[in-house]
């Protein structure tokens, strides 16, 4: 009896109803999950400072709008924070030794007093779009997700371009096999540092378009982010060899990147209209990237393992 | 070509792990010389190689490549002049990148890695007919990921890699020590090949006495951090196994027994 009454207090209007701005807010941390691939993916890095960086942008964003910039430039010097900050992690890395994730940890802490500070020590700070002129912003969810969807594909280009470059080989390289790096000549700690760089850069991206499209920045904005950020990257890696298999080359694994973001807020809006519980959202998306981080594991497990052996009663070879 | 001048070097000083690694070690090759190298396990040869490719700073002493004092470099500068192919397969080549990707990451060692193509249209035929040459079949697979060759295919690829921009200096760290038999000699024929053709100058080090009476034309035995040996030309070929044994009884004493039979390996 309750359960009929739970199915039809929902509404499939109101599903549709939200799902154009679950995809604006999906295509924006879409974006952020690209920097989390550059780190993540191509160095081979679990980069904590995005947690960080992606509130340092929405601050900057904000804050520059506020005093009078227009919203591009404002984006511009948020880009620029964000390299700061992920240069500042890979230098306590390459030059002090310090272990990657925890320089990340460390940037990322230490970000919360930074962002407070460009906040004017308001751990909130709203932009209205009835006063200022935005990139972006829910008021206008479609135009949202065209400028969203351009500024995605401006970047998977950019990318796609420049790690095919010399330089963006040498990156990869790195990420790849440090040792082969080093003896053909390449400075391996100037490319963790440089794709560091280049990553928090767009995560701040991401945060100032955040900013803008929710009409505030919030010092907690970025909480998590490392972990949707890795969602998007895997969900976007599982669908893209599901739908497109080995014809998957590098510009579509890019695409598939925001893809990936873009399905993961499909599935919060989901999520929020069965009326499950928001604040249990963590958790469940905690739960889907342990999942599919350890299926890569399990599955190589299944094929060489003692659990295969206990299975089949013996040795194959026996 | 290589001067090495009085190296020292100890791991782990001042610790109950304390190891001298390189004591007093001197070496002066010519250009063109193909030098094995043999010794006992802890010997110094690994370390003596990675002295010289400058994976960490030696404790004193000088190591000089063609006339530039290269001892303060790192190892990235130093890459520039020396090509190196690991005893571990796996460590010579980028496992996630592309074959024709890992050989153009090599063409351009020592040149600096701007905003142009990573690989361009026509060094794709270049490579194409380097790999004909290596008879694997390569050439056919040239945008398949490295990662899914074998250990032959990959010491092959390295040294071709390691070739690829002619290096003053030869490093093989024991490269076919983790190959099987056949491969592990088709994988020396085609070093001898390589630095035939480039007329390199090359240390290679190896635990078959055989091979190190074999190739090369100076061989040089190593124990405790010090060159004990160092012979060449005519008397390098009159060689036999069992004289390198009776010299090593001779000249590093005490240690024999378990030695000589690591050696006849």
């Amino acid at each position: 009896m309750s359960i009929a009454v739970y199915f039809s207090s929902l509404s499939l209007l109101k599903l549709l109803k939200n799902m154009p701005g679950g995809i604006a807010q999906g295509l924006i941390w879409g974006l952020m999950a690209l920097g989390v691939y550059i780190t993540f993916r191509l160095l081979d890095v679990a980069d904590l400072t995005v947690d960080g960086s992606f509130t340092t942008g929405g601050a900057c964003t904000v804050m520059l709008i506020l005093a009078g910039w227009p919203a591009w430039a404002a984006l511009l010097v948020a880009v620029l924070a964000g390299v700061a900050a992920g240069f500042c992690t890979g230098m306590l890395h390459t030059k002090l030794g310090i272990p990657a994730i925890l320089a990340g940890i460390l940037t990322q802490f230490s970000l919360y007093s930074i962002n407070l500070h460009i906040m004017g020590m308001a751990a909130n700070k709203a932009v209205s779009v009835d006063k200022f002129s935005l990139i972006l912003s829910s008021r206008s969810v479609p135009m949202a997700i065209l400028t969203g969807f351009l500024i995605a594909l401006a970047l998977v280009s950019l990318f796609y371009w420049y790690f095919g470059t010399e330089q963006g080989s040498a990156l990869r390289a790195t990420g790849s096999n440090g040792a082969m790096s080093r003896a053909q000549g390449i400075d391996v700690d100037a490319m963790k540092v440089l794709g560091l760089s280049i990553s928090n850069g767009v995560v701040a991206l991401s945060g100032g378009l955040m900013a803008q499209y929710q009409g505030f920045a919030d010092i907690n904005m970025g909480r998590g982010a490392i972990v949707i950020g890795l969602a998007a990257v895997i969900i976007g890696e599982v669908v893209g060899r599901a739908l497109l298999g080995k014809r998957l080359n590098f510009y579509g694994t890019l695409s598939f990147t925001v893809i990936g973001g873009v399905l993961y807020y499909a599935v919060v809006v989901i999520v929020l209209w069965l009326k499950l519980n928001s604040n249990d959202l963590k958790l469940f998306t905690a739960i889907i990237v342990a999942v599919f981080l350890s299926v890569p594991y399990l599955r190589d497990q299944s094929k060489t393992s003692f659990a295969r052996l206990k299975k089949k009663g013996g040795s194959p070879n026996a | 070509m290589l001067k090495l001048e009085h190296l020292y070097k100890t791991f782990n000083p001042g610790t109950i792990n304390q190891k001298v690694a390189l004591s007093d070690l001197s070496l002066h090759l010519n250009p063109g010389d193909f030098v094995t190298v043999i010794g006992g396990n802890g010997a110094g040869k690994s370390t003596m190689l990675n002295a010289i490719a400058g994976v960490w700073a030696v404790d004193s002493g000088r190591i000089i490549l063609d006339g530039q004092d290269v001892t303060a470099l790192p190892e990235h500068k130093r890459a520039n002049f020396i090509g190196r192919v690991f005893q571990d397969p796996m460590m010579g080549t980028a496992p996630n990148m592309q074959l024709e990707e890992n050989l153009a990451l090599a063409m351009r060692r020592g040149q600096r890695r701007g905003l142009g193509w990573g690989v361009t249209k026509a060094e794709r035929e270049v490579y194409r007919e380097k790999l004909k040459t290596l008879n694997l079949g390569l050439e056919d697979r040239m945008t398949v990921k490295v990662g899914l060759l074998s250990g032959g295919q990959r010491q092959a690829l390295t040294l071709l890699m390691a070739s690829l921009q002619k290096p003053k200096l030869l490093l093989l760290d024991e490269h076919t020590a983790a190959l099987d038999p056949a491969t592990a000699a088709k994988v020396l024929d085609l070093s001898d090949r390589i630095v035939a053709e480039n007329q390199l100058t090359a240390l290679m080090i190896t635990h078959n006495m055989t091979d190190a009476i074999k190739h090369g034309n100076r061989l040089i035995m190593m124990n405790e951090g010090q060159i004990i040996l160092d012979i060449s030309g005519e008397e390098k070929k009159q060689l036999t196994k069992q004289m390198l044994m009776d010299k090593f009884a001779e000249l590093a004493g005490t240690q024999v027994e378990s030695d000589q039979v690591l050696l006849s390996k």
